[in-house]
């Protein structure tokens, strides 16, 4: 008889030596993470057994701070020093969110930062804040830290919500294989992709934002066609159509207090969902000068109220059909995600739209969370599904602003990432050095329209007459989303130098700074911190290059050039576990170089092996 | 990856280089690329490889747009022959009087009574231009003559944009 294997609870035994992997959907109502576990995905539970944790943070006088449920109850009696739905405060300037409730701290930086008896924080930090409570939970079931992580965005997030989203992983602490868009993960987790070939619609309308994806899917490849959406479109509009319909029934002034609001809202959203498998809800309503109305309001009534709202995510449905060049009747099945779609009107509407009934198996809250841990699964090579791939856009047009408050598009939206653009400059005056560029996201044409991302200036451009000089300026979308830019002088090939400045980002100092901050009230040090990072480093080049002579070394090195690799990688193991980051980083460095021929060399002969099927007489021209 | 930089867009795919093209086995060749170098087949790998799969995978990207729209591969192919492709040619007083009526037809059409029926119309119309002219585009080519072609692809040019005017139109009127 074969014997059971019991583990104790959290540790999970780890035969073919697993690395640890898991995927965080950070939402705006709740978060989760999930992971796969012999071969299954699942959403993982803290102590007291619950998957979801409230997108809430509380930050208390003595500077300690609360998440999930324990904060959650604090919305309405601490509103003020209690955060709600931050996700739609990411990457969003002081205008933006004027109207959010919170006090806003004065300060040079474009970043507001909401004002608590704990201090100032930016949205970055209270997201980072939730997702060092998810690293928490996935370390401790997983029996160690995370070799990696996939966190999920809405699709159609711009480049300063990305960035933001990934700066709170960072000082979170974490290693971000992948910025993941929330449909395409939906997809992933349905198993769409091992089906034959076909044309889905997943429709992900979330607390706070709202997206449509076109998605093609062929034999493990997952090809984004269009992607449209509202990123600020979500649940938490239509409770508030429904708490702005309950202040008018029970006649209460809408007085801007923070605390009225969160109560309503939370009458709302109750009664929203109750409306799901009701008719009819009864409403029971504390006014804020005391005394109680009593009311009721009917499924019919609700979704009269939220038409308008859903409705304007019908509009975007359109425009993504139509920039991936199809007609409705190309769609073959709709997918719904986000816990928004539970509205049996949003369905109907749905449905009725592309003229079939949408998807609904997998709980609509979970769905991105587990398509996010297969990824993240693949991606730190654990072996299963290795040949999926996922593809995506470039959701808004990137642009740079022209003479007279006009933007001219440099990549449009839709476009496959990574892409990049390269695009010349001229100097309009004798001996003219600088040139400073702005860069936008949007559809607009005015500049005034369009989302701005940064500006940046270019100096050391050698001196010449004007229109002499050829200043090479290259856009970079990555594989996230990510925007980077990079400038040269054409004529005499000096590499300008560029300074940043993101719109409404964090500056590199600014996360140092929190990073310091933050680290220094775990009594520990930057430098120790860099050492680590650096020592990790190190064994990630080791580990890499150690695994691509195993694999290829044999077949295109000849000895002298093997040799020349091993010896830079044994002076980075001799001072790897050292404390001198410089050198470690000088002997990584030797490595890489030592591996670049090598690496090029791979790379080509995978590119040759992928199209070996094919073959020669079609080469020859 | 110098080899792939290298390469002509036709080479990079396998496929020989003309303006006929089978989209399908295009895609197929450009799924079976990325599948070897996108980034998150490198996820785990040293930062050098990491950069170095990034600008294959956006080379690729950049080799598949633009062989995948008749207008780009036009270009490209024209511009693989050494002719200069924004040089102005002179275009038959016959074509550019057309163009003018098709304009006049793009900008009355919210002013029809059924404007989403004459867009319709309108776009027929244009889908059918174009394919005539890249049909003429191809023969062209395979004669080798480059400065006809060139004269073509100019037309080819000028539908493309009505198109996109089109396109923009239908978004307004359906609101």
């Amino acid at each position: 008889m074969a014997l059971l294997q019991i583990s104790e609870p959290g540790q999970t035994p780890e035969p073919h030596q697993q690395r640890r992997a898991a995927g965080i959907d950070l939402g705006t109502t709740n978060s989760l993470v999930a992971t796969v576990r012999n071969g299954k995905s699942e959403a993982l539970v803290d102590e007291q057994g619950w998957q979801l944790l409230p997108s809430v943070v509380r930050y208390h006088d003595n500077g300690s701070v609360s998440v999930g449920y324990e904060a959650q109850r604090a919305a309405v009696d601490d509103a003020q020093n209690t955060i709600v739905s931050v996700k739609r405060l990411m990457g969003r300037g002081k205008v933006d969110i004027q109207d959010s409730g919170y006090g806003f701290a004065e300060g040079d930086s474009p970043v507001p930062r909401i004002h608590t008896v704990g201090g100032d924080v930016t949205a970055v930090e209270v997201s980072a804040e939730i997702l060092k409570r998810l690293e928490q939970r996935a370390r401790q079931q997983l029996g160690g830290a995370l070799d990696g992580v996939v966190i999920t965005v809405p699709a159609y997030f711009d480049d300063a919500q990305r960035q933001a989203t990934k700066d709170a992983a960072k000082l979170a602490g974490l290693n971000v294989m992948r910025l993941l868009n929330e449909p395409t993960a939906a997809a992933v987790a349905y198993g769409l992709d091992q089906k034959d070939e076909g044309v889905y619609a997943i429709y992900d309308l979330g607390g706070g934002t709202f997206d449509i994806s076109i998605l093609r899917f062929s034999r493990g490849v997952f090809e984004v066609m269009a992607t449209a959406g509202d990123s600020a479109l979500g649940g938490d509009d239509l409770d508030e159509a429904v708490s702005d319909w309950i202040m008018q029934q029970a006649g209460i002034e809408d007085d801007g207090d923070h605390r009225t609001r969160r109560y309503l809202m939370r009458s709302a959203r109750a009664a929203k969902e109750a409306l799901t498998n009701e008719l009819e809800v009864r409403l029971d309503v504390e006014r804020p000068e005391g005394g109680c109305w009593h009311g009721s309001l009917s499924r019919e009534q609700f979704n009269k109220l939220v038409s308008p709202l859903v409705s304007k995510t019908l509009l975007p449905c359109q425009r993504a059909l139509r920039d991936a060049g199809l007609e409705k009747t190309d769609i073959q099945e709709v997918v719904m995600v986000g816990g928004s779609t539970r509205v049996p009107y949003v369905r109907e509407r749905v449905g009725e739209f592309f003229a079939c009934r949408p998807h609904v198996d997998i709980d609509p809250d979970r769905v991105v969370a587990i398509g996010a841990a297969i990824q993240a699964d693949v991606l730190v090579g654990n072996g299963q599904h290795d040949d999926m791939l996922l593809l995506d856009v470039i959701p808004l047009s990137l642009g740079i602003e022209t003479m007279g408050g006009l933007v001219e598009k440099i990549v449009p939206r839709n476009t496959t990432i990574p892409v990049s653009k390269a695009q010349d400059f001229t100097t309009y005056k004798d001996g003219q050095t600088a040139l400073s560029v702005h860069i936008v996201q949007g559809e607009r044409e005015l500049i005034g329209d369009c989302r701005s991302l940064a500006r940046f200036e270019l100096h050391g451009i050698p001196p010449m007459a004007a229109g002499a000089a050829r200043i090479r300026v290259i856009y970079q979308v990555d594989a996230d989303g990510l925007l980077s830019v990079t400038a040269r002088e054409a004529t005499t090939g000096i590499e300008s130098h560029i300074d940043i400045k993101p719109s409404y980002g964090l500056s590199d100092n600014e996360i140092e700074q929190m990073l310091s901050d933050s680290i220094a009230h775990a009594e520990d040090d930057v430098s120790s911190r860099k050492l680590r990072e650096q020592q990790v480093e190190a064994a990630r080049t080791l580990e890499a290059i150690t695994a691509a002579l195993a694999a290829d070394g044999q077949r295109l090195l000849d000895e002298n050039e093997r040799r020349l690799i091993e010896r830079a990688m044994d002076d980075l193991q001799a001072v790897q576990q050292g404390d001198d980051v410089a050198r470690i980083k000088q002997a990584c460095q030797a490595v890489e170089q030592a591996g670049a021929e090598f690496a090029q060399r791979r790379m080509n002969d995978s590119i040759r092996q992928a199209l070996a099927g094919h073959k020669l007489d079609e080469f020859k021209t | 990856m110098q080899e792939l930089l290298t390469q002509n867009f036709f080479e990079l795919f396998g496929l020989s280089p003309g303006f006929s093209l089978d989209v399908g086995e295009l895609t197929q060749r450009y799924r079976e690329l990325q599948q070897v170098v996108h980034p998150d087949r490198f996820a785990t790998a040293s930062s050098q490889e990491r950069r170095l799969s990034m600008q294959c995978a956006t080379h690729v990207n950049e080799a598949f747009q633009t062989l995948k729209h008749p207008l780009s591969r036009a270009r490209y192919l024209l511009e693989m022959r050494g002719v200069a492709v924004d040089q102005s040619t002179s275009l038959p007083a016959e074509f550019l009087m057309e163009q003018m009526t098709l304009r006049e037809q793009l900008e009355e059409l919210s002013g029809q009574p059924e404007p989403l029926l004459a867009l319709m119309q309108l776009r027929d119309d244009l889908g059918r231009r174009g394919s005539d002219l890249q049909q003429s585009f191809a023969d062209l080519l395979g004669l080798d003559d480059n400065m006809s072609a060139l004269q073509v692809f100019n037309k080819m040019q000028f539908i493309y944009r009505l198109q996109q005017e089109l396109d923009a139109q239908e978004e307004h009127l359906a609101g």
